[in-house]
């Protein structure tokens, strides 16, 4: 799944102290954007030192509007180089990678009421929820915890402030328990925030005896690919550097050894290989249990190594 | 391509029904080696394909495609039920109306074409002779519900699942040529569930993998299978609700009518993800011949004989051929036979000289 595309940076908005508001636009105009669903996330490439960091971020922009793309971004305490990045270095003008959108995060749209509690720049999920929950006349809350990032502050609430639908709380802790005991039957909650806020609405809802299947939060998927690594095909000599952002699968095509395959995607069973050394990092759905803990045989379509080398019987 | 004209007979009745040498050519023959073998037959429906094949758009139409209209129009008016939208699927619907529309007009211009400006669309259908002005997502634009309209000017049936809670559910669709299932019954329905009857898949974890797969599938990352049974006749609508009208057609096959009757029936299966909606959209492209058609190809006709010898009795059960499959072996056996008498004869005829 490499099919990136490049984006150009259009406005670069500050939001609060520690929240930056990026519009993207597409950089090649053969290339356009896609419409997208609610709760969609891309990720964002950006361009380190010697390499490139990517992020997941939550598309707030209106989902079914293809001509930009908005993400909000908090600098993080401790970053991993792209929320840095963004907030130090980024630029109108500059060109990124974008991923196209994915979605984790999809509405229950058979829910009779939505709630959706978030923490700080957990907000960003809802703000493509809100529109197409009211072209679909759902009943809705939102409710944002935070003391310096306002609700106001995003164009996208801009149109649904007036609804009485969003609440902030800035000091006080909302009541969770009592905010859940006062919904309607047949409510989803969704939930994006820190990991605290996320067990005490568990919490709460347990006690309320709520089925946890109408509780929903978002996972993002990590960005797949992982550490490089060197492949080694002892049948045909050939040793191959498998790259961060490559799968095992296309570096050694990249280097002609030829792997039959067909999914692509770790399911289907056809690239399977024998592996001779080395100890296999297994992300497949193919190989059963008993297979993955003898660590003979690898899916070079999403596998890849924990050790630093690889020998497989090619 | 030339479409043949409008047919009403071609998939019951007289079954007027018949391939041109092209179709017979292109023809998705589904068997890669010569022994049957379950396996999750999933792949990328990388674009475009070879050209001229099934796979060369993302939605393939072909001569017969004025005849399954009409065929589609027979069933949906004796049965509406086969056209089903849950009512949190409306989006999925126009989702879908537009991405048929827009790879109609794109991939067979000298057939559909499609103009937008905005939310205004105007749609034509040359082949139907039909042109349609409309708002995109507006329903009151539209003489009829977005699949509903869209549906009945497309080859192939339709399934639009919704995905939640890492499953996927068939909450609308059109299905009027379906092998065997019916959507009204399937309606609502888990993946798991619907699948529910496939034997050995299970055993082999086969269907929780799929699923991980088909749900992770992204927009603009379209997959594709083939899957494969037989009909007798080449009759596209074998649902159970009309069982009454061809299930005694499977005690009609000797070894002497299987080449004609007894079609081999091929899916092209795609899924698609639609963007705005999430929804994954499930098409199944029917495509039939009829083993004399089939065995006009040497090389398909033996390895034809050779995975229907090494079915497992399950799967022979599961597609229903139990009755005439001994009827096809006897026919294919003596095709091969009289294939092999004549290279002999040749060959003899060839050394005296
Ligand atoms: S190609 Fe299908 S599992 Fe690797």
């Amino acid at each position: 799944m490499s099919r990136f595309m490049k984006a150009r940076v259009a406005a670069v908005d500050q939001l609060s102290s520690s929240v930056r508001r990026l519009t993207l636009v597409p950089a090649d105009e053969a290339s356009p954007f896609t419409p997208f669903s609610p709760g969609s996330h891309v990720v964002l490439g950006i361009p380190g030192e010697g390499r490139v960091c990517r992020n997941a971020y939550s598309l707030i922009s209106p989902p079914d509007d293809p001509s930009q793309y908005c993400i909000a971004v908090r600098r993080q305490p401790v970053s991993r180089g792209g929320s840095e990045a963004i907030h130090s270095r980024v630029k109108v003008g500059d060109e990124l990678e974008l991923s196209p959108p994915a979605n984790l995060f999809l509405p229950h749209w058979q829910a009779r009421h939505h709630l959706m509690l978030a923490g700080g720049i957990g907000i960003t999920p809802f703000l493509s929820y809100l529109p197409e929950l009211e072209r679909r006349g759902a009943s809705w809350e939102l409710h944002l915890r935070s003391q310096d990032l306002d609700v106001a502050r995003f164009p996208e609430a801009a149109p649904y402030l007036a609804s009485g639908n969003i609440t902030q709380h800035r000091l006080e802790r909302p009541n969770l328990k009592a905010l859940l005991a006062r919904q309607p039957a047949g409510t989803h909650v969704y939930l994006c925030g820190p990991q605290a806020m996320i067990d005490a609405v568990k919490d709460a809802a347990r006690e309320l005896h709520w089925s946890l299947a109408r509780i929903h939060h978002e996972v993002f998927a990590a960005p797949e690919p992982g550490t490089p690594f060197m492949a080694v095909a002892r049948g045909s000599g050939v040793e191959v550097a498998v790259g961060a952002q490559e799968s095992l699968l296309e570096a050694l095509e990249r280097s002609g050894v030829e792997v039959t395959s067909l999914c692509r995607g770790g399911v289907c069973g056809q690239c399977r290989v024998e592996m001779l050394e080395g100890e296999a990092e297994h992300r497949d759905a193919f190989l059963d249990e008993q297979e993955r803990a003898s660590q003979r045989c690898v899916m070079p379509c999403v596998s890849r190594a924990r050790s630093q080398r690889l020998v497989l019987d090619l | 391509m030339q479409f043949s004209p409008r047919d009403d007979q071609a998939f019951h009745g007289q079954f007027t029904f018949k391939n041109s040498d092209y179709a017979i050519q292109r023809f998705p023959f589904p068997f890669p080696e010569d022994e049957y073998r379950y396996s999750v037959n999933i792949e990328p429906h990388v674009l475009p394909g070879k050209p001229g094949s099934i796979t060369e758009h993302m939605l393939d139409i072909d001569e017969h495609y004025l005849s399954e209209i009409a065929e589609r129009e027979r069933v949906l008016a004796k049965d509406p039920r086969r056209c089903l939208v849950m009512p949190h699927m409306q989006p999925a619907a126009w989702d879908f109306l537009e991405f048929v529309m827009t790879h109609y007009a794109r991939d067979y211009p000298e057939a559909f074409s499609f103009e937008r400006d905005g939310d205004d669309c105007v749609w034509r259908n040359h082949l139907l002779e039909l042109e349609q002005s409309f708002r995109m997502g507006d329903d009151a634009s539209l003489p009829l519900p977005p699949l509903d309209y869209i549906g009945r000017q497309m080859q192939g049936d339709i399934a639009l699942l919704d995905q939640r809670d890492g499953d996927l559910f068939m909450d609308a669709g059109m299905i009027t040529c379906p092998a065997d299932w019916s959507l009204a019954f399937d309606a609502g329905m888990s993946f798991k569930q619907w699948h529910g009857p496939v034997p050995l898949a299970h055993e082999m974890g086969v269907f929780d993998r799929a699923l991980k797969y088909l749900c992770a599938i992204q927009v603009g990352g379209p997959v594709r299978r083939l899957n494969w049974t037989m009909t007798i006749h080449p009759r596209m609508d074998s649902s159970p609700e009309t069982y009454a009208e061809w299930g005694s057609d499977r005690t009609t096959i000797t070894a002497e009518n299987a080449g004609r009757d007894v079609h081999l029936r091929v899916e092209l299966q795609t899924l698609v993800r639609m963007p705005r909606s999430h929804a994954l959209f499930f098409g199944i492209r029917t495509y039939l011949i009829s083993l004399e058609d089939l065995c006009t190809n040497p090389v398909w006709q033996t390895r034809l004989l050779k995975v229907l010898k090494t079915l497992p009795a399950e799967l022979i059960d599961y597609k229903g051929l139990t009755r005439y499959l001994p009827s096809v072996l006897e026919w294919l056996e003596a095709r091969e036979a009289s294939v092999a008498a004549k290279a002999n004869a040749e060959a003899t005829a060839q050394a005296a000289v």
